[in-house]
């Protein structure tokens, strides 16, 4: 008596090697999923109340990163400009231009530009700008090429692995004190001795640089 | 089914009793119940459980609902009853694994009547003690973070953590119970195939059968496949109870901080998974009529097997004893007091009479062969394991370095479901194994009944 064909071997093949593919192929779908794009939000470009160009403030016109984001090298926040500061050149130049009513509706009704976030991090990490600007990371090394964004994307995945990349080994992102706020710095070729040589002057012990606490507080 | 099969008294061979012993007739005897089914008496046991399984869906749902808070543990005594139950029932998960493999590897001819049904209850056993963790545990969605799986945050497991070893020893010693357990049912699924009356039941056999013709070569590699991994189980079988021994070996707490309690827990895991065994198997030797099959012999066998772990355990309590006073250290020896002397230590005394005192009773044959006495025994062994589990985390946590802050535990009616629940959600798988698969394995007995023959 004949139960099966013999088309059933074969069933039976794939059944033995989905079971063993199964748990693998979903681990190894689901890491893919949380490490893309879709999960990190890198380079998702958001649209603001204001469509304020960094390419065109930063390039174009040479403006410093702490003419507006003025508590980066004392806080834990590096700061969003009150409309004042945008004022102090739109109050003279493109004081008509419809693209700025909202700036100037704001400074009339003495409510702050509701700016959407583009960086956003976990409740449970503690981030401090100041300490990473004081020891010689540039804004460009997290946030990417800001000078050439129109609107802001967030450039790096802001994954723990990311951040842990550079914990562990932070020297090929150092830079010296001048050069932090530069938005067009490259690594110069000596980088690896330049590196090891600003870690050692910034007092940068990677040895408690991954302690759980240095972030999660 | 006893018809085909009569058992003799006293028993015509050693460990099968009845005269006529041919291979048509031992597949019979244990093949033929799975389709003609068991009867009233199977469905009123199977309505008797579920109440329990209701019972502990209802407890877990609840837990989860409401947090651990439901237990009677406190910010002293943080581990409890599913801690205990945890340890208790991977115990019971190793006997079937140790009497297929080991007895295999030795030679002992008379686990082939009980290694199947042995084997199903470690599967079920270890099943349950895995759940036992993970609803200890107090946000059991992250569960899987014991598990090294691939992530963004360039975090692996705490490897350091006896919580890790324990997650891969159950794991593999489960992801093995259940090859090793299959390997061995192949060709008792093929006949099944052979002899379903019902289409519908032959599919369901003949595929889980693959394909298997009963030819020599798949006899030969079926031989070489099972012994090899009756040689991997035997490590396996100590390495998951011994790491269980390390959850509370690697702490520093007073009474747990001990190098022996690897090897005293893989004993005492033995000794409750014998005793569970012996109860299980007078149960379905009782319920499929098996009398001709599991022999008063092996009732012996299992007893002397008992008697000889009881003295084991008593030693091991001794050199813990022993120990916390040559250690000298104050807090060792003030555990040992409370353990006599302190809130727990009318239990301490039960746990001693049922390890160490009641087993010295299978000394005599007459109680080795006695069913109802050997029953009693085991029954008071496995309490007398529970007890000895709880009071391993009660007395410690109740009494370590810190007198501000000694408390005790009170059980709550959660603590008594998570105890009683799970054994009822048990009896209840094991009736459905017992429906569905041969519970003794059928090849085996054939091989066994030839060489009682020739003997």
């Amino acid at each position: 008596m004949q139960l099966f064909r013999p088309g059933a071997n074969t069933i039976a093949m794939l059944v033995i090697a989905a079971i063993g593919a199964t748990p693998v192929l979903a681990v190894g779908l689901s890491y893919q999923l949380m490490r893309s794009p879709y999960a990190t939000d890198q380079n998702v470009t958001r649209n603001q109340p204001v469509p304020f160009s960094h390419e065109h403030h930063v390039s174009g016109l040479g403006l410093d990163c702490r003419y507006c984001h003025t508590s980066v090298e004392k806080a834990r926040f590096a700061g969003m400009p009150p409309t004042e500061t945008c004022m102090t050149c739109h109050s003279q130049i493109w004081t008509n231009a419809r693209m700025l009513a909202p700036v100037r509706e704001s400074l009339a009704k003495g409510q702050p530009i509701a700016w959407t976030r583009v960086h956003r991090l976990p409740d449970y990490v503690y981030f401090d700008h100041s300490v990473h600007v004081a020891k010689g990371v540039g804004c460009t090394t997290c946030h990417g090429e800001v000078g050439q964004m129109r609107l802001m994307r967030q450039a790096a995945p802001l994954t723990m692995q990311w951040c842990l990349d550079c914990h562990r080994n932070p020297a090929p992102h150092l830079r010296p004190t001048e050069a932090v706020f530069d938005p067009n710095w490259h690594a110069p070729k000596d980088q690896a001795e330049a590196g090891a040589r600003l870690a050692a002057t910034y007092h940068i012990h990677t040895d408690h640089l991954t302690d759980c606490t240095i972030c999660h507080r | 089914m006893s018809q085909v099969l009569v058992p003799q008294q006293p028993p015509a061979h050693r460990w099968i009793s009845a005269e006529r012993a041919d291979d048509v007739a031992i597949t019979q005897a244990i093949a033929d119940p799975l389709f003609t089914g068991f009867g009233k008496r199977w469905w009123l046991a199977l309505l008797a459980t579920l109440p329990f399984v209701l019972w502990l869906l209802v407890a877990i749902v609840w837990l989860f609902y409401r947090g651990i808070g439901i237990w009677g543990i406190n910010s002293t005594i943080v581990w409890g009853v599913a801690i205990a139950n945890y340890v208790w029932w991977i115990g019971i998960g190793n006997a079937g694994t140790l009497i297929s493999a080991m007895l295999l590897l030795t030679r002992q001819r008379w686990r082939a009547s009980i290694n199947r049904f042995a084997e199903a209850m470690t599967l079920f056993a270890v099943a349950i003690a895995g759940l036992m963790p993970i609803i200890h545990l107090g946000r059991p969605i992250y569960a899987y973070w014991l598990a090294p799986y691939p992530n963004t945050m360039a975090l692996w497991p705490q490897w350091r953590s006896a919580l890790v070893w324990d997650f891969w020893a159950i794991v593999s010693y489960l992801l093995f119970s259940i090859l090793f357990w299959y390997v061995s049912l192949i060709p008792d699924l093929a006949t099944l195939r052979d002899r379903a009356p019902r289409r519908g039941a032959q599919l369901v056999y003949g595929a889980f059968a693959l394909g298997w013709r009963g030819s020599a070569r798949e006899w030969s590699r079926l031989q070489t496949l099972h012994s090899t991994m009756a040689a991997l189980g035997v490590p396996l079988v100590c390495s998951v109870h011994s790491i269980v021994g390390l959850d509370f070996a690697a702490s520093l707490m007073p009474g747990w901080q001990e190098s022996i309690f690897p090897p005293y827990f893989v004993v005492g895991a033995m000794y409750s998974g014998f005793a569970m065994v012996v109860v299980l198997a007078a149960g379905i030797r009782w319920g499929l009529g098996l009398q001709a099959i599991i022999t008063p012999r092996h009732f012996d066998a299992m007893a002397r097997i008992l008697l000889m772990a009881s003295i084991v355990m008593f030693y091991s309590y001794a050199t813990e004893w022993f120990m916390g006073w040559y250690g000298g250290e104050h807090a060792d020896r003030a555990v040992v007091r409370f353990e006599f002397t302190g809130t727990y230590a009318p239990l301490y005394w039960a746990l001693l009479t049922c390890n160490c005192l009641v087993p010295q009773l299978l000394w005599w044959p007459f109680a080795r062969r006695s069913l109802p006495v050997l029953i009693l025994v085991a029954i008071a062994i496995n309490i007398g394991m529970w007890l000895e589990r709880i009071l391993i985390v009660w007395n410690t946590l109740s009494h370590d370095y810190m007198p501000s802050l000694w408390r005790s535990f009170h059980f709550t009616f959660w603590d008594w479901s998570f105890l009683i629940a799970p054994l009822g959600f048990f009896a209840f798988l094991f009736l459905l194994f017992m429906r569905l698969i041969p519970s003794v394995s059928m090849f085996d007995m054939r091989e066994l009944a030839h060489e009682e023959a020739a003997a």
